[in-house]
């Protein structure tokens, strides 16, 4: 069967969550989890993660570093619904209240090989001052009803968000049978990580 | 003097006037400051040394000649321009004053070194002075002068000039820079002021300063170099001094002190009162003002202001300023001198356009401080081929040069060059006339037109003719007119030509005479052209005959034109002369009437009473006078004609002439001629606005023509856009001119090389030469004239003869681009067919659109940024292109089909794909759509297209019944267009459904609404110590899968369970083996004895019942408890599976299973056969004998979340073999109130682990018919009701089957109940009311959940229900209350929450005395006070004119009044303030009931006992399933009578009547009653009594269908069901 010619490609993914850019907050954790079409099934790795507790760096870059592994593989017969790793970062605002500090998502690299990705990060705003104001005091910011929202383009015209920091993420992709299958994702243009990374938040 | 000197001299005088002012006194001060100068120069030697040493040493002789040479010069320049700078020049001054100078300039140097010094020193070394020593000091300040110093040498070797440049520019600059400098110039007090202010704050010091200076050095000069330097040094020494030497200074004060007070004149602060020093400012400032400049003002005197964006010019759009800003601005630039040319034609300011773009044009970069390294990388980038723009570009595919273009240049005429000569002018004139002629010759109309004529005559000749006439009169005489009018126009244009050709002739001859006559005046001969007029003999006779015979036939066609001209003349004046008449008769009428005897002045008699008629007798046409046409004629034929006999002129043109040769022309035409051969010609080739190649120069001849005759091949590769030749003269060796361009066509697919034609294309120059010899000029007048009359202006202009032809290749293939590549090129696509696609890909498409937007979005026409645009829409509205009047979208989609329309339809993955992403049900949750084609099984799609075939075709195998079936299929297409309605609605997303959001506190809701509240809570302890109870955690369905969620049923108790009979007392001969096991345990051994019966109430078990819940299948059940009230208390857990695993909200919304709760006996049966053997063993078999049922559906549990409460068990009317007068007997005497009740009750509590969110409601506001004010009114009431009650159901508003807004009283309105019911007992109103209620309840229901997926309540009408015959509470209610109310019952519907439904609705009717709660969906009825009533709360009423809103305290049905007339207990929504405006009902007007069809039932029937009996057999594959024809039938026979009697009274008959057929059996059965929807539930309702259980090895079964018919085909539907064991 395998040797005849395969049925279904394999997309390895492993990297990390490697650090952020929050300029005014710290004690940041992050949460990943992946969004992916329905002919994706993931086979092997965790699927979701929740990071432990990083503070700023003391340096100038002031740079929260997590360095907190992503391993996954994925088998799917379509690229349509390519996977997309959704991240939410939270940490205790002045109160000490746990709140979300960013949302982001990409799509996982489709070429093999090294890829770091920034991506930007954001919240959903209040509806109103008056609830800004309310739910800075009380703690509880709006949040998205589920995170996996930032990874799909339905419903999104009803939120209003405000930009907030970056998240870097490094991938090592692996694929398997792409190119049997007729999908030619073409090498990475660039061996190892690429000098300028593409545009962040780019979509890819 | 230079200026430097003069300078220097003034700033002395002022010195010297200052000393002179202060007059003695200074001499004192001097001496004093000498002392204190002295004293100074202790502490601080060093650099003072260097300061004031110098001047001592070297300048003391100079000063007195100085001084006696510069004052009187001085007097003269002092009004000298003061503010200028001094203009430093290399002065030519004497060696004595430049060594005295340079000194000097030593001496300010050291100063200024020193000063600089000590400010360095005090810089980086913030030690503490004071506690230094003065040698310390002077050690120190030395030290820190050394480089000073050092500085200074090497300066000194600069030229000097420049140093006393920096010095006194400085003077002057602080002379300038003074703050209040008034506009004159500074008076010799404010200059002295200016020097001594200037150095230190200190009054005391500043004015001892420049006297000690001045004793110090007496000349002024030096004094006034080096006081600009030291202020700092100044106050740093006078500090250090004052604190270091303080014992030194008190003695030297003590000596000051007198003199101090002597000198120093004690004043108060100056002080310019606020007033004055704003009068000042204002002379000195200028505030500009805010207000807006009158346009006048900024524009020249008498000049209106000129917009030059009206005049049509582009402006582009100014940058944005404020308008205050501008007006400042504009006000400040007026009161400046040039002010005015600042501003525009327009009167604003000149400003360029906005330079600022709308958006960044440069991506954004984020910048990363860890990648620094990054952007020092190498990259490897992999060489890329650089492609040419498509769009220009022919072939990308092919090699490129594959076509080619032949560009043949022949040569070059020119028709006038100013070297022309005027003979070369006429000449010019000559040649063009002659081929004028030439071409009129070849052309011959005249001839043509002739020949024309004399067939036409002929025609009318022949037409005329009668003999041969064979067509129809009127039709001849139609043609023949028709000819004679095409004779009149031919013999005009043959006039008219022949005019011209005679015209031309005259003409040229008459050149060729000026011509002749020009050669003879100038005696030369400059062209070879002759005019030989060649004459041809013509035969005179017969060439008079013509003549003659053509004028007299236009004599007779003219004159019979004239004569029908005449007719109709005549008969017009005939027409006139008849009016005029009849007037004139009228007129003679009236003045005899009038007899009036004014005769001498008819005329004004007439005319004054009829001015406006002014009639004349019409006068008649005169008759044509043939002789003056034939004059007339005749004139026109001498003009237009050659007279009969003239010969035949033919002019030839020769170049046969001679010219005359060089040596016999006067100078001026060798001149010409020489200047003729110095000039040449060449053409160069531009293709696409580039230069390829040009043509050899070639001399221009004498006759002004160059022939080049070279070819030349173009390999193209870029679209021809535009092929010009340009025209270039040189003259001699002095430079090239561009005559002139010469555009070509760039020529036709079809055209290629040896076929292409010679074309000459004209050009012309507005070059303007004038020439000193015979040359005419260019663009000169000139004149032919001896005395410069009538002139002439001639430009350059000439004639280039080329071909331009596509070349053919080696194989005889044209070099041609394809045409589609054709298309692609811009400019060339506009000329052709399709512009769309020429803008390019994007999709500009249609242009009438286009120039419509352009037009409605007023595009400047002028922005340079639009001028491609324009010149689109320009050429594609004049009509120029043809414009397609189709709408192409996406033109260039063809070129992305890889794979042909047919072929993509055909794949089955991408049909899959298609479905998927339009959730077509069976696919919405399709996983891993296979890769290939052939890994797709055709039978994916078996389903789905059976679906799509069935869609119209009604099947009738599930159904049974056509009808139902057609209502079923009805369904299905509502629910498929209403799911595809809540498909789309689900992709509309409200903010909170996709952002969690804490809501605003709001103050007037109650509760946790106040913010202060909220706030309190926030210093709530986080573990109270008796914490509360929380609600369980919901969880939205989406990450569950099967086994997840489980139906937790707790079983608590049930009251009244029917209990058996002692069947023993009634057998007269009970059989040992029929004994209950409990039965025979709790008996005494004197079992048959017949008193058993008497002590049967006390000790024995009556009933073993237990409950058995059965979901989706799978069946759990409790222990086994006794008596008829038994308490379970256990908790059942059922798992639950979801549709297709399908758990998203609108999936469990449909989950169409039900929970059924079945309650069965446990009996257990001996079945020992020898009574011996009882001692040994035992053998019992248990039996389960189904007792009743509750049904609850799934959906409700999903919606209601728990279902907590007692129901009433549904039990069969007939059980037989069980009763329930027993328990009731023994119930009754301590539990009167449940007594009241018949039936059995289960206590149950269910519930789902986790809890499910419900799906939301769908918030699609529907659209309405209502009024806008009722709607707001019933917003505004819901709103109101909601603040005081939350929880309570207030309807107003419900949504119609076709997704409409309807209020809610316009379903109530009485309806006819059918006339079979009410005939049935006309006396007794309550039992009509209840067979009503019994037929509604007969209507099968159907939740609008299932149906609608969505909690969308859509209220159908009663018509659309009873057609439907399917609906939920709320339909069934309406119905029913209408039924109520048309059989005068006063009647409402209740909205409010039962058990277990949740909120629902039911109908209230008010009896006599009392009221009365009806179950729509059951038929039961209920007291208002009766405590088993499943309606557990009333939220409103609804009437068929009002709603009333329950405002009670408490909404439980038992514990209010129902009174709705009082306004504390019920706010209705019509009131006072809004009165009820008569809403017309939306129910029909009557309800129309067909009688059922008897003999369908009947076979629908006897079909459904079929199927139930074969289901019977299947569920039990390991046994045989007997069938008791007997009792069958007898069952058969009694179930009309329980429909009759509606299962009540008829048990006992019943059984007796059994028993006495049956004797020998033990008899198990029931009926089993039911709505008739679908087969399918009748199946699962008979399933769900388990009968086919039983296993006995000689059990046999008897089941027997009854289907009672009412109209309006509801089917009541009786099952009988009975398991039946002969008794041995």
């Amino acid at each position: 069967m395998a040797a005849a010619g395969p049925s279904v490609f394999l997309l390895m993914v492993n990297g990390q969550v490697e650090s952020a850019q929050f300029p005014e907050y710290d004690d940041l954790y992050c949460k990943y989890c992946f969004v992916y079409g329905q002919d994706w099934a993931p086979t092997a790795g965790l699927e979701e993660g929740i990071s432990q507790i990083t503070s700023k760096s003391q340096d100038v870059r002031q740079a929260l570093v997590w360095n907190f592994p992503i391993d996954v593989t994925f088998k799917s017969t379509n690229p349509y619904g390519w996977p997309q790793i959704v991240l939410s970062v939270y940490g205790p605002d002045v109160f000490g209240n746990d709140v979300v500090r960013g949302y982001g998502a990409v799509h996982l690299p489709f070429s093999p090989g090294r890829h770091k990705r920034t991506i930007p990060m954001f919240v959903p705003e209040s509806t109103s001052k008056l609830q800004k104001f309310t739910s800075w005091f009380m703690g509880r910011r709006p949040e998205y009803t589920d995170p996996k929202v930032v990874a799909q383009g339905e419903g999104r015209e009803v939120t209003r968000v405000r930009s907030q920091g970056f998240v870097t993420l490094l991938f090592n992709v692996v694929t398997k049978d792409m190119r049997k299958l007729g999908y030619d994702t073409g090498p990475s243009d660039t061996q190892g990580v690429s000098g300028p990374s593409p545009p962040p938040g780019l979509p890819l | 003097m230079n200026p430097k000197e003069e300078k220097v001299k003034i700033i002395t005088e002022e010195f010297d006037e200052n000393d002179e002012d202060t007059g003695v006194g200074s001499q004192k001060k001097t001496s004093k400051m000498a002392r204190q100068k002295r004293k100074k120069r202790l502490p601080a030697a060093g650099p003072e040394e260097m300061v004031s040493e110098n001047p001592h040493l070297g300048n003391q002789p100079e000063p007195l000649q100085e001084d006696s040479d510069t004052r009187p010069l001085s007097m003269t320049t002092r009004r000298g321009p003061r503010s200028l700078p001094p203009i430093p020049s290399a002065s030519r001054t004497g060696f004595a004053e430049f060594s005295m100078r340079e000194r000097m300039r030593e001496k300010l140097q050291a100063a200024r070194s020193k000063a600089e010094s000590t400010l360095l020193q005090e810089i980086p070394t913030p030690r503490p002075r004071r506690l230094q020593s003065p040698g310390e000091k002077e050690l120190e300040t030395e030290f820190g002068a050394e480089p000073g110093e050092e500085a200074q040498k090497t300066q000194q070797e600069d030229d000097s000039q420049s140093r006393s440049r920096v010095k006194f520019r400085d003077s002057v600059r602080k002379i300038k820079t003074k703050p209040p400098v008034p506009p004159g110039f500074p008076s010799a007090e404010e200059a002295y002021n200016f020097f001594t202010f200037n150095f230190d704050p200190e009054p005391e010091e500043s004015e001892e300063k420049p006297k000690a200076k001045n004793r110090d050095g007496t000349t002024q000069e030096e004094e006034e170099g080096e006081e600009e330097e030291p202020p700092v040094q100044g106050i740093h020494k006078t500090d250090e001094q004052l604190l270091i030497s303080a014992t030194e200074a008190e003695a030297f004060l003590w000596g000051l002190d007198h003199a101090a007070a002597d000198f120093v004149a004690v004043r108060p602060a100056d002080y310019e009162s606020a007033h004055v020093r704003l009068q000042m400012e204002k002379e000195l400032l200028f505030v500009p003002s805010r207000l807006t400049v009158p346009t006048y003002k900024k524009l020249p005197e008498n000049v209106q202001p000129r917009y030059l964006e009206d005049e049509g010019l582009y402006i582009g759009t100014r940058p944005d300023v404020p308008r205050t800003c501008q007006n400042i601005m504009e006000n400040r630039l007026l009161t400046q001198e040039p002010g005015r040319r600042w501003f525009g034609d327009d009167g604003r300011i000149v400003a360029l356009p906005n330079p600022i773009k709308p958006f960044p044009s440069r991506p954004p970069v984020l910048t990363q401080e860890q990648d620094f390294r990054a952007e020092l990388e190498t990259l490897y980038k992999k060489a890329v081929k650089y492609v040419h723009r498509s769009q220009h570009m022919i072939g990308s595919g092919d090699s490129p040069g594959n076509f080619q273009l032949d560009i043949d240049i022949s040569g070059l005429i020119f028709t006038h060059h100013p070297c022309f000569s005027r003979e070369h002018v006429l000449a010019a004139k000559l040649a063009q006339l002659y081929d004028q002629y030439l071409a009129r010759h070849q052309r011959n109309k005249a001839k043509f037109l002739t020949d024309k004529l004399q067939a036409l005559r002929n025609a009318v000749q022949t037409g005329l003719n009668p003999a041969k006439t064979h067509k129809s009169l009127d039709t001849t005489q139609k043609t023949i007119n028709e000819y004679k009018s095409e004779i009149r126009q031919t013999r005009k244009l043959r006039d008219a030509e022949q005019e011209k050709d005679r015209m031309l002739l005259k003409t040229i001859i008459k050149v060729w005479k000026e011509m002749k006559s020009l050669r003879e005046f100038q005696r030369f001969t400059n062209t070879p052209l002759k005019l030989v007029l060649r004459k041809e003999k013509v035969d005179q006779k017969a060439d008079e005959e013509a003549y003659e015979a053509e004028i007299q036939a236009e004599i007779s066609e003219l004159l019979e034109e004239h004569m029908e001209e005449h007719e109709q003349k005549m008969e017009a004046y005939r027409a006139a002369y008849q009016q005029w008449k009849a007037w004139k008769k009228a007129q003679r009428a009236k003045k005899k009437k009038k007899k009036q005897a004014v005769e001498e002045h008819p005329e004004e008699e007439m005319g004054e009473p009829y001015p406006e008629e002014d009639l004349v007798k019409p006068v008649p046409p005169e008759p044509t006078d043939r002789a003056l046409m034939e004059h007339q004629v005749r004139e026109r034929a001498a003009r237009s004609r050659r007279r009969p006999g003239e010969p035949l002129l033919v002019p030839e043109l020769s170049l046969a002439g001679s010219v005359t040769p060089n040596e016999q022309c006067p100078r001026v035409e060798v001149l010409r001629r020489e200047d003729v051969k110095r000039r040449s010609i060449y053409l160069k080739v531009i293709f696409n606005d580039k230069e390829v190649s040009r043509t050899d120069s070639r001399p221009l001849g004498a006759d002004f023509r160059v022939h080049f005759g070279q070819i030349f091949n173009l390999q193209i590769f870029n679209w021809p856009e535009s092929l010009t030749l340009q025209v270039y003269e040189t003259v001699g060796h002095s430079g090239t001119t561009l005559l002139a361009e010469v555009f070509l066509p760039i020529p036709e697919t079809t055209i290629v090389t040896g076929r292409a034609p010679i074309e000459e294309v004209e050009f012309s120059s507005n070059q303007h030469v004038t020439l000193d010899h015979e040359g005419v000029g260019s663009g000169m007048p000139f004149s032919f004239e001896a005395d410069g009359s009538n002139q002439l202006i001639l430009m350059t202009s000439g004639k280039v003869s080329n071909s331009v032809a596509w070349a053919i290749g080696e194989n005889g293939i044209p070099l041609i681009p394809p045409l589609s590549q054709q298309n692609i090129g811009f400019r060339s696509a506009l000329k052709r067919a399709d512009a769309i696609s020429s803008i390019g890909t994007s999709g500009l498409t249609d242009l009438k659109k286009l120039a419509k937007w352009a037009a409605e979005s007023k595009l400047d026409p002028n922005d340079p940024n639009n001028a491609p645009l324009m010149q689109l829409i320009s050429v594609a509205t004049s009509g120029e292109s043809y414009v397609p009047d189709f709408f192409r979208l996406e033109q260039l989609q063809q070129e992305f089909n890889f794979v042909s329309d047919e072929e993509l339809n055909r794949s089955k993955r991408f049909r899959l794909l298609c479905l998927r992403s339009q959730e077509v049900p069976e696919f919405r949750n399709y996983k891993q759509i296979p890769a290939y084609d052939r890994e797709i099984m055709e039978k994916v799609f078996q389903d789905y297209e059976k679906r799509l075939r069935d869609r119209n075709v009604i099947e009738t195998k599930d159904h049974i019944d056509p009808h139902r079936a057609m209502v079923a299929k009805y369904l299905q297409q509502v629910r498929e267009s209403v799911i595809n309605r809540f498909l789309i609605a689900k992709h509309h997303f409200l903010l909170s459904d996709l952002i969690v959001e804490e809501e605003v506190p709001n103050i007037s809701s109650e509760g946790s609404g106040i913010l202060g509240l909220s706030l309190f809570k926030l210093a709530e302890q986080k573990r109270p110590l008796r914490p509360r109870r929380k609600g369980r955690k919901k969880v939205t369905a989406q990450n569950l899968s099967d086994g997840d969620i489980k139906v937790l049923v707790n079983i608590i108790r049930a009251y009244d369970i029917p209990v058996r009979k002692p069947t023993a007392s009634k057998f007269q001969q009970p059989s040992r083996s029929s004994r209950t096991f409990s039965e025979k345990h709790a008996a005494s051994p004197t079992t048959h004895s017949p008193t058993h019966s008497a002590d049967y109430p006390l000790g024995q078990v009556l009933v073993r019942p237990f409950v058995e819940v059965s979901f989706q299948r799978t069946i759990c059940h409790t222990t086994t408890a006794e008596g008829p009230n038994p308490s379970w208390n256990e908790e059942l857990e059922l798992p639950f599976r979801a549709p297709n695993g399908d758990y998203s909200t609108s999936s469990l919304q449909s989950v169409k299973d039900d929970v059924f709760i079945n309650i069965f006996d446990e009996v257990l049966y001996d079945v020992l056969e020898d009574d011996r053997e009882r001692g040994s063993g035992i053998h019992t078999r248990i039996e389960r004998h189904w007792l009743g049922c509750v049904k609850i559906p799934f959906s409700t549990i999903y919606f209601q979340a728990k279902i907590d409460g007692t129901f009433k068990i549904d039990i069969p009317p007939v059980l037989l073999g069980y009763s329930k007068e027993r328990s009731m007997i023994i119930e009754r005497g301590f539990d009167s109130v449940r007594s009241l009740s018949e039936g059995s009750y289960i206590t149950l509590f269910i519930t789902m682990e986790p809890q499910l969110v419900p799906g939301e409601s769908v918030r699609e506001k529907f659209d309405s018919q209502e009024d806008e004010k009722l709607l707001q009114a019933t917003e505004k009431f819901q709103a109101e009701c909601a603040l005081k009650f939350p929880h309570r159901q207030c309807l107003t508003t419900v949504t119609d089957i076709s997704g409409k807004t309807v209020f809610i009283t316009r379903y109530l309105k009485p309806l006819n109940p059918p006339q079979e019911l009410l005939e049935a007992c006309p006396n007794n109103p309550q039992a009509t009311a209840e067979l009503v209620a019994r037929y509604v309840s007969l209507i099968p229901f159907l939740p609008d959940t299932v149906s609608f997926a969505g909690i969308c309540d859509l209220w159908s009408t009663s018509d659309q229900f009873l057609d439907l015959l399917a609906g939920d509470e709320e339909e069934h209610a309406v119905l029913l209350c209408n039924y109520f109310l048309s059989l005068g019952k006063k009647a409402w519907l209740v909205m409010g929450s039962a058990i277990p439904e949740g909120p629902t609705a039911y109908v209230l009717t008010r009896e006599q005395s009392h009221y009365l709660i009806w179950n729509p969906c059951s038929g039961h009825f209920y007291g208002q006070f009766d405590t088993f009533c499943p309606l557990k709360s009333v939220g409103c009423l609804i009437g068929p004119d009002n709603i009333w809103f329950n405002i009670q305290r408490h909404d439980s049905p038992l514990r209010i009044n129902f009174d709705v007339t009082k306004p504390k207990l019920w706010k209705s929504f019509f009131s006072r303030n809004l009165l009820y405006p008569g809403l017309s009902s939306v129910q029909p007007e009557e309800l129309i009931y067909q009688r059922t069809d008897k003999a369908a039932a009947a076979e629908l029937q006897d079909r459904i006992e079929k199927i139930l009996k074969e289901k019977i057999m299947d569920w039990r594959p390991r046994h045989l399933t007997r069938w008791n024809r007997y009792c069958t039938s007898a069952l058969r026979h009694f179930l009309p009578l329980l429909e009759r009697s509606r299962g009540e009274d008829v048990e006992d008959d019943h059984r007796g009547e059994l028993l006495k057929q049956l004797g020998d059996y033990r008899f198990s059965g029931f009926p089993l009653h039911m709505p008739y929807s679908e087969l399918k539930p009748l199946i699962e309702a008979v399933y769900s009594t388990g009968v086919h259980n039983i296993d006995v090895p000689n059990v046999e079964f008897a089941l027997a269908v009854y289907i009672h018919p009412y109209p309006k085909n509801v089917l009541s539907v009786w099952i009988y069901v009975a398991s039946l064991i002969r008794n041995r």
